[in-house]
């Protein structure tokens, strides 16, 4: 076990919540200004908690119910851009539908925080879990963490603040949490002091960029081809420069509330001598855990290795982690129709971040959990028998299997 | 190998249908003959803007391997002819996807030719048109501007007019027989083919020297890196202004220094200063607060700032006290309210010359009321 307890602080108080609950006090105590809701489950569980804060006086905010996604997105994204520190969110289908207005919060560089519930995208309706919404602004300078524990959800919810707000970032935040094993889940949580996050979490100082009457600026002007590459590169290095700012952050918050790992890109368990590595995001890691411990009381050399930022995507550190091992089993909760090897969004990803490598595993793919069926721990043991299969023969026959899925 | 390129210059929405009737035309003439062709407007011109200068092409090639070879460049790097649609862009264009002044001739070959529809003669459009290092001819259709808008088009001919002479000064692209079965075919009219017929025998051309014309170095500025810009896709208010030509009277609104209205107008205002009331409605409307007070109280419109949009004369409740007249009547943007304050004998009169002359002239600031077309017609000749 990797993870690590730095000055076990204590400060604050034990309490049982679920992730939803955890990321709603996290709201209160980060003083956020301006928050935005509409109703979609499973996300909608953090508005409720933030609303019974501020009906029990806890917490003071502008807390607006929209009339849709499209303008939730749309209120907090002039509300940051103003000044405001903000927080929305959405699941599913919700967050597609406010499509247009989380485009432009990157482009705009507003450090808008939002909470993707995740969930199946339909048809068919489903509730329960995937990845594939959070999935989509991959590519459009959002930074985005997918959450294992209710804790952590706290505490990436401070976090994502402070890097978001960040001058040298200014990029929005995306916490994903997997519907109901994390929303709807209740675990006991470590909910600091007001003091603590007063001196971890500055105020949101958005500087000449803020739109005031005192500093008259127009933002989102209509642009042609000789300009807009400039502003797509601007926009690539504030995501480059995401990496320090997330480690620096990381430092300091490990350092006031003290708990975190090594990495806050990943997390690794078991991974030092394993021949057999999986990789999974979100609250698969749990099952897999379990997996792996009783496969390494078997005698097995098998570990797991968690991504927690998907943006920026953590490509040394994985490259690092993987190059020691024979093979390597990438479960995605998500789906890619007609991608490279049909495999998974994370599959393709890590499969290239691992290119220039040197020493090349074997990289497997595996669908699993969808719609939020459970990944158990028999299936992470299939899946590593398959791992194992292409060590000992030296081929892959087939680089993405779906697993637990009825022929 | 024999690629020939066109270029049509046109004002935004105003003159689109016009524009592309000549460069589908063109087309459609060249594969009467075996040729290959294609037409197209700038994108980065798209969407349109009322009267903002715009591009479209025509490129015509033997065979589709040249045609592609000519494409490589989507926006032509030069063209044999350039085809202007209003005169008063012989000042020179800024496109709203274009910073700086283009020359209107930018683009035309060594020989090739300039083709404008006017009134004015030759040697008056010459003093507007930038030199050139190189030759070329500046070839006439007389014409009246052909606004049109976005909904109506004004069938006054120019389309075939301007395709009658362009195959005279370009017999290379295509022959005169194809282009008026061209026409023939799109209109059904025979008097449309007899217009075009009428432009190509009676189009008189002028050679222009090397360095001939307006010796004015078109104004320009180089774009930032994405180093310079200020992120967050920023763009900063303009300071607010102060006195009157930095005096403490007055008032003078703060500028964009980069993007100048010059060759967006295609009609500018003259102040009758004697008549004026002072009631502010000009200073107020004015979408581009073009307007500059002056420490007498007056409102002195700055060409630096104004596009020519007509506002001001239609908020003004004083007869002609604001006109809005051709932009062909002057070689500079020079202060009306300082001529005054030199001459106010002198500029009252070229002003009221200027009105006068304006009420013969049919030119408005594209398409103003319904049935306005048949009042023109009426009010001009057969050309």
């Amino acid at each position: 076990m990797t993870s690590v307890q730095t000055q076990p602080t204590q400060q604050g108080k034990e309490e049982l919540i679920s992730g939803s609950e955890a990321i709603a006090i996290a709201c209160s105590m980060a003083d956020v200004d301006v928050i935005t809701a509409y109703p979609i489950r499973p996300y909608d569980t953090v508005m409720q908690y933030v609303s019974k804060l501020k009906a029990d006086g806890v917490f003071d905010c502008d807390f607006i119910v929209a009339e849709s996604e499209h303008s939730q997105f749309e209120i907090v994204k002039h509300a940051s851009a103003v000044g405001a520190r903000t927080f929305c969110g959405s699941s599913g289908v919700g967050w597609f539908y406010a499509f247009e207005a989380i485009t432009v919060t990157a482009g705009l560089r507003l450090p808008v925080v939002a909470m993707v519930g995740n969930r199946a995208l339909d048809d068919p309706g489903a509730f329960g879990v995937e990845h594939n919404d959070a999935m989509a602004v991959r590519d459009l300078g959002w930074m985005l963490y997918w959450v294992a524990t209710a804790q952590e959800a706290l505490d990436i919810a401070l976090l994502s603040w402070r890097i978001a707000e960040d001058p040298r970032v200014f990029l929005p935040f995306a916490i994903s949490c997997d519907g109901s094993f994390l929303t709807h889940s209740q675990a006991i949580v470590n909910v600091p002091t007001q003091e603590q996050v007063n001196k971890f979490l500055p105020a949101y100082d958005r500087g000449k960029l803020q739109l005031h009457p005192d500093n008259p600026i127009t933002i989102a002007p209509q642009v042609n081809e000789d300009w807009l590459m400039e502003i797509r590169r601007q926009t690539d290095e504030a995501m480059q420069r995401t990496t320090a700012v997330i480690k620096e952050a990381y430092d300091e918050f490990k350092a006031e509330f003290g708990r975190g790992d090594p990495s806050p890109f990943i997390e690794e368990f078991m991974t030092e001598d394993a021949e057999i590595i999986l990789v999974g995001m979100g609250t698969l890691a749990m099952p897999t855990r379990v997996a792996v411990r009783r496969m390494r009381e078997a005698g097995k050399k098998v570990g797991f290795l968690r991504v927690k930022f998907f943006r920026p995507f953590p490509t040394k550190e994985i490259q690092e982690v993987l190059s020691k091992c024979k093979a390597v089993c990438v479960i995605d909760r998500d789906y890619s129709y007609g991608s490279p090897s049909n495999g998974g969004v994370l599959f393709n990803e890590l499969r290239s971040a691992v290119y220039p490598s040197q020493n090349h595993p074997h990289i497997l793919n595996f669908i699993a959990g969808l719609g939020g069926r459970e990944v158990r721990v028999r299936d992470v043991n299939q899946i590593t028998e398959i791992g194992q299969a292409a060590i000992d023969t030296g081929t892959i026959d087939q680089e993405t299997t779906w697993i637990a899925v009825r022929e | 190998m024999s690629t020939v390129a066109v270029e049509v210059v046109y004002r935004g929405i105003f003159q689109k249908t016009l524009a592309r009737n000549i460069v589908r035309s063109i087309v459609f003439a060249a594969r009467k003959e075996g040729k290959i062709g294609t037409a197209f407007g700038r994108y980065g011109d798209s969407p349109e803007r009322n009267g903002i200068p715009a591009k479209q092409f025509a490129i015509v090639a033997d065979n589709p391997i040249e045609l592609e070879e000519s494409l490589a460049v989507y926006e032509a790097s030069e063209v044999d002819v350039t085809i202007n649609v209003d005169d008063t862009m012989c000042k020179g264009i800024e496109s709203w996807a274009w910073y700086g002044l283009q020359p209107i001739n930018e683009l035309t070959k060594p020989n090739g030719t300039l083709l404008v529809t006017s009134r004015q003669n030759a040697d008056a459009l010459v003093e507007d048109i930038h030199q050139k290092d190189s030759p070329y001819d500046l070839a006439i259709v007389p014409s009246t501007v052909s606004f049109s808008g976005l909904w109506v088009y004004k069938d006054d001919h120019t389309d075939v007019r301007l395709l009658g002479a362009l195959c005279k000064v370009c017999p290379q692209l295509v022959s005169l027989n194809s282009m008026l079965e061209v026409i023939q075919e799109t209109w059904s009219d025979d008097v449309k083919v007899a217009s075009a017929q009428r432009a190509h025998d009676r189009l008189t051309t002028r050679a222009v020297e090397p360095g001939e014309g307006n010796r004015e170095t078109p104004f320009k500025f180089d774009l930032l890196g994405w180093t310079q810009m200020e992120e967050g896709l920023v763009i900063r208010g303009i300071e607010q202004g102060g006195g009157f030509r930095g005096g403490d009277e007055g008032f003078q609104p703060g500028r964009n220094e980069v993007f100048k209205k010059w060759s967006t107008r295609s009609m500018r205002p003259v102040i009758n200063f004697e008549t004026c009331i002072k009631c502010t409605l000009c200073w107020l409307q004015c979408p581009d607060t073009c307007f500059d007070v002056t420490p007498d109280g007056l409102y002195d419109a700055n060409m630096e700032s104004c596009c020519g949009c007509g506002v001001c004369e239609a908020v003004c409740p004083v007869p002609e006290c604001v006109t809005m007249v051709s932009e062909s009547d002057f070689n500079d943007n020079n202060s009306q309210w300082e001529m005054w304050q030199q001459d106010k004998d002198g500029y009252n009169q070229w002003m009221t010359g200027l009105v006068e002359k304006q009420k013969a002239e049919t030119r408005t600031h594209g398409y103003h009321h319904l049935g306005g077309y048949t009042e023109q017609a009426a009010a001009t000749e057969d050309d």
